[in-house]
């Protein structure tokens, strides 16, 4: 049956509203496919606005390995601003994907991909606009099967009413198989309607389908156990984990759109994973073992990638992008490469290591060296044992020093508060470090016209991680204390003025540690609030922490449970985790050993280089760490002739 | 150093580009297609690009213009084709000449518009042109960045008409098209204030907003009120020594 394109109606409303173009698609790199020819139709969704959506890496991968197969159709979809949202509920348009505006209502798959949790009220307007029951019970056998991924959906609890499944880990293999189980069923007639191709999913113990488990509570509202209610239903669901990423070079052909978006460059992925072993850092976590693209693999994706986009900048993406075993050869290879061309290469996500001021120097070699960025994200050194971030000030002195002697003007240090542990002095000590930094910076430059940004937010525990049982520290606690440090970094007359503080006050961060470690009666938390207007709770001009503080007390309180008790209780090793039966592959134990760890303020070392630790991850996924040197080198590529 | 002058179109939904959205992709595409473009000096370089009078986002376009710098030379036809596949479909490439003149921009002193007026009985929008054009002014006010400005609307149009309903429109119900001249003065008068200009002289007050396409923007015939191609003076003064080439 014909998918009629909601466009001529859309194209209507567009005069009425902010930056139209963001809703047109046509973007270079898109793809349309016949309906008709295939079998198989996914929309695929970022459940936040078109600048942000677009340059995930997520997303644009699973579309491009979707739409690369034979019969199989996926187009994209992006949350709509409100000025649109009310002119497409007072026109009857449906929520539609940006690709052949289509209606999502009319997919086999909807894929919703959660970096973060304050996506969730953005999937239930999404969910209402495309005229999708928002409870998975109440849809039928014609409406798309919702399918949770992204990190967030290690713990997909809170969202658990509105999704019909949720994958965890790597997407890439993860959609094709869900791709053939749902193309069989569909071929056989589809028969035992949605229920048996649910079942089916589950049945590979590669997908979690909420509605196949019952959650029993214990009279103080923990949770008891939770139970698969079918046969067949595995007890624990895997995580699904990409071997060999050479062998999965996406995005081949990046999107390149036509609206102003926040990541104006294109992306190349180094390596998945990292074993640094940050106890706050759920990403490190969930994503083990560390898997290299090969320094080659990386050199071909710059090249194809460049001349398929035009783009003039490429970041090389990874958890931790210095630690790439060959970064050096990589960079010192790019920079040769695209030294005459004008293409500016980045490297987000680097540690405090003066090695990476070389990286930093090689990547800027006729640019502009204008501000570097580091993570110590604890004041002090007690805090960083505590974290696990083996930075010593030492070596923060050291690296700055040298940034400042090769010519960078401005350092930017991002912290966190509210980490397990601290009191207000660990966050003080902040306030020394920025002005030693500044001190030896006006040395070692010989110059006043340096500066440091301090950069500090809210902590939130994250499931899977060593943190998980840790207290959240309070909204007015984290306040204070950042009003605090405000004052001291006010009060340093000599370096005070060379001192940028910017921070991001308490209160969000509660909201994302209740949806982060909330369970499944936090879904009506989430839905109250988007009832009551709630959307885009990522933006603080449309976040509203009241809001969500009058819904969570009213949907909460017939469980006998309040925000307090999701966030800054602390956790016992007997209790049932909401996200327990989501096997990331990490050893609750060996996590259980590393919280106690932290609180001992003992280190652990990176898996990398010394003998493994047994996080459990590799036994259990049946996968080993994947990495170089290979030795190979990037030769400079063959001129063209002209 | 070679220029070339490019007409390019924002059409159908891509007319909802902004013009620093299309210099973005425009940018990009030079890059994709290996345009052995001029850099300005400077710490960050910019490829030497210069746009003309782009239309407001929203509108659709037959007649946009920039110019471009190359470091050699190439022939304008082949990088125009060359241009047109690197960009999306909507934004097409549609003339390309190599630029012997000066004072291009000063050249375009007037736009030819069509404006759809969906759910406007032609009739009733022949009756409010006449009263329009019979005005000696007519005066509109709309908010600007430098605050409320006053436009003589009346004295910036040129020619203003109905044309005939062709019978490829999309939809039912009526459907009024005009066409009109504009002259570009300053302040700018768009056609927008022309359509505030009817409602105000005429009471014209379309039921949705108009679709707006600029067809040709250029030099403006005082005589027949017409705009006539701004890139011909570049054509014409094709010198004969010029070799051509695009294969140096």
């Amino acid at each position: 049956m014909p998918v009629e394109s909601v466009f001529p109606r859309l194209e209507a409303l567009l005069p009425h509203v902010q930056k139209p173009i963001q809703y047109v698609g046509g973007e270079l790199n898109s793809t349309v496919k016949d309906w008709d020819a295939c079998d198989v139709r996914w929309a695929l969704m970022y459940p936040d606005a078109y600048e942000v959506g677009l340059p995930n890496q997520g997303v644009m991968i699973l579309y491009e390995v979707l739409n690369e197969r034979e019969g199989v159709l996926a187009e994209r979809t992006y949350s709509v601003w409100p000025d649109l949202e009310k002119l497409m509920r007072e026109h009857r348009v449906p929520q539609f994907t940006v690709d052949a505006h289509r209606p999502v209502g009319a997919f086999d798959l909807f894929g919703v991909s959660f970096s973060t949790e304050l996506g969730y009220t953005n999937l239930l307007t999404a969910l209402d606009l495309a005229g999708i029951p928002l409870r998975a019970r109440d849809r039928g056998v014609d409406h798309p099967v919702v399918v949770a991924g992204g990190h967030a959906a290690f713990n997909p609890e809170p969202i658990a009413d509105y999704i019909d499944c949720a994958v965890i880990g790597d997407g890439e293999q993860a959609v094709l198989e869900i791709t053939e189980i749902t193309r069989a069923w569909k071929a056989e007639g589809r028969p035992g309607g949605r229920e048996e191709l649910l079942l089916r999913l589950a049945k590979t113990g590669g997908v979690y389908v909420p509605g196949f488990y019952d959650v029993e509570y214990l009279p103080d509202g923990r949770i008891a156990r939770v139970v698969p209610n079918r046969s067949g239903v595995p007890w624990r669901v895997s995580k699904h984990t990409v071997m060999d990423l050479d062998e999965w070079p996406y995005p081949k052909q990046p999107l390149v759109p036509l609206a102003e978006t926040v990541h104006e460059r294109m992306s190349v992925e180094i390596f998945r994973g990292c074993t640094r072993g940050c106890r706050f850092c759920q990403a490190g976590m969930i994503t083990r073992p560390v898997r290299e693209r090969s320094i080659t693999g990386i050199g071909e994706m710059v090249e194809k990638g460049l001349k398929n986009t035009g783009f003039e900048e490429v970041g090389l993406l990874s958890l931790s992008s210095a630690d790439h075993s060959e970064i050096g050869d990589i960079a010192k290879g790019l920079a040769d490469r695209y030294e005459d061309d004008k293409i500016g290469l980045s490297l987000p996500s680097t540690r405090v290591d003066a090695f990476n001021i070389d990286l930093a120097n090689e990547l800027t070699r006729n640019g502009r060296r204008s501000g570097l960025t580091f993570a110590p994200e604890g004041g002090s050194e007690r805090i960083r044992k505590v974290i696990n971030k083996m930075v010593s000030e030492d070596d923060l002195i050291r690296t700055v020093a040298t940034a400042y002697g090769n010519g960078w003007r401005q350092v930017k240090l991002y912290f966190m508060c509210g980490l397990p542990t601290e009191t207000d002095d660990d966050v003080l000590q902040i306030a020394d470090m920025a002005a030693k930094v500044i001190s030896k910076g006006r040395e070692v430059s010989g110059s006043n016209d340096i500066r440091c940004t301090v950069s500090i937010g809210g902590f939130v525990p994250k499931p899977h991680t060593p943190f998980q049982w840790a207290p959240q520290l309070s909204a007015e606690e984290t306040d204070a204390r950042l009003e605090k440090l405000r004052e001291r970094i006010r009060a340093d007359k000599r370096y005070g003025r060379s001192i940028g503080f910017r921070y991001h006050d308490g209160k969000p961060g509660i909201v994302e540690g209740l949806l982060s470690r909330g369970d499944r009666r936090v879904g009506d938390v989430i839905r109250a609030v988007y009832e009551a207007g709630g959307r885009f709770d990522g933006w603080r001009e449309h976040f509203s922490y009241d809001l969500w503080m009058e819904c969570a007390e009213r949907a909460l309180a017939p469980h006998g449970v309040d925000v307090d008790w999701y966030t800054t209780r602390e956790r016992t090793y007997e209790e049932v985790l909401p996200w327990d039966h989501l096997d990331s592959g990490l050893d609750k134990d060996w996590l259980w050993e590393d919280w106690q760890d932290a609180l001992d303020e003992t280190e652990v070392e990176d898996c990398r280089w010394t003998p493994c630790f047994d996080c459990g991850v590799c036994p259990a996924m049946d996968t080993s760490i994947q990495i170089g040197p290979t030795g190979k080198k990037l030769l400079p590529l063959t001129v063209v002739n002209k | 150093m070679q220029r070339i002058r490019l007409r390019y179109t924002k059409r159908g939904r891509l007319r909802f580009t902004s013009h620093r959205d299309f210099q973005r992709a425009f940018e990009r595409a030079l890059r994709r297609a290996e345009v052995p473009m001029a850099y300005s000096a400077g710490f960050t370089p910019h490829p030497k690009v210069s746009y003309a009078n782009a239309a407001p986002t929203g509108t659709g376009s037959e007649a946009e213009y920039l110019e471009i710098a190359l470091t050699e030379r190439r022939d304008p036809e082949v990088l125009r084709r060359l241009l047109d596949e690197s960009l999306p479909d909507g934004l097409d490439v549609v003339d390309a000449v190599e630029a012997h003149t000066s004072g291009f921009a000063d050249r375009l002193t007037a736009s030819h518009w069509e404006l759809r007026l969906d759910g406007v009985e032609p009739e009733e929008a022949r009756k409010a042109v006449e009263v329009f054009l019979a005005a000696d002014s007519v005066e509109v006010r709309r908010q600007t960045k430098k605050g409320m400005r006053t436009f003589d609307t009346r004295a910036a149009v040129a020619s203003l008409e109905v044309a005939p309903t062709g019978s490829d429109r999309p939809g039912d119900g009526p459907c009024a098209i005009l066409r009109l001249v504009v002259r570009h003065l300053t302040p700018a008068v768009r056609p927008d204030d022309v359509l505030s200009g009817l409602r105000a002289t005429a009471d014209l007050a379309p039921p949705v907003p108009a679709a707006v396409t600029r067809l040709a923007q250029g030099p403006l015939d005082e005589e027949t009120g017409t705009v006539t191609d701004p890139l011909a003076p570049d054509r014409d003064a094709t010198p004969a020594a010029t070799v051509p080439d695009g294969t140096a």
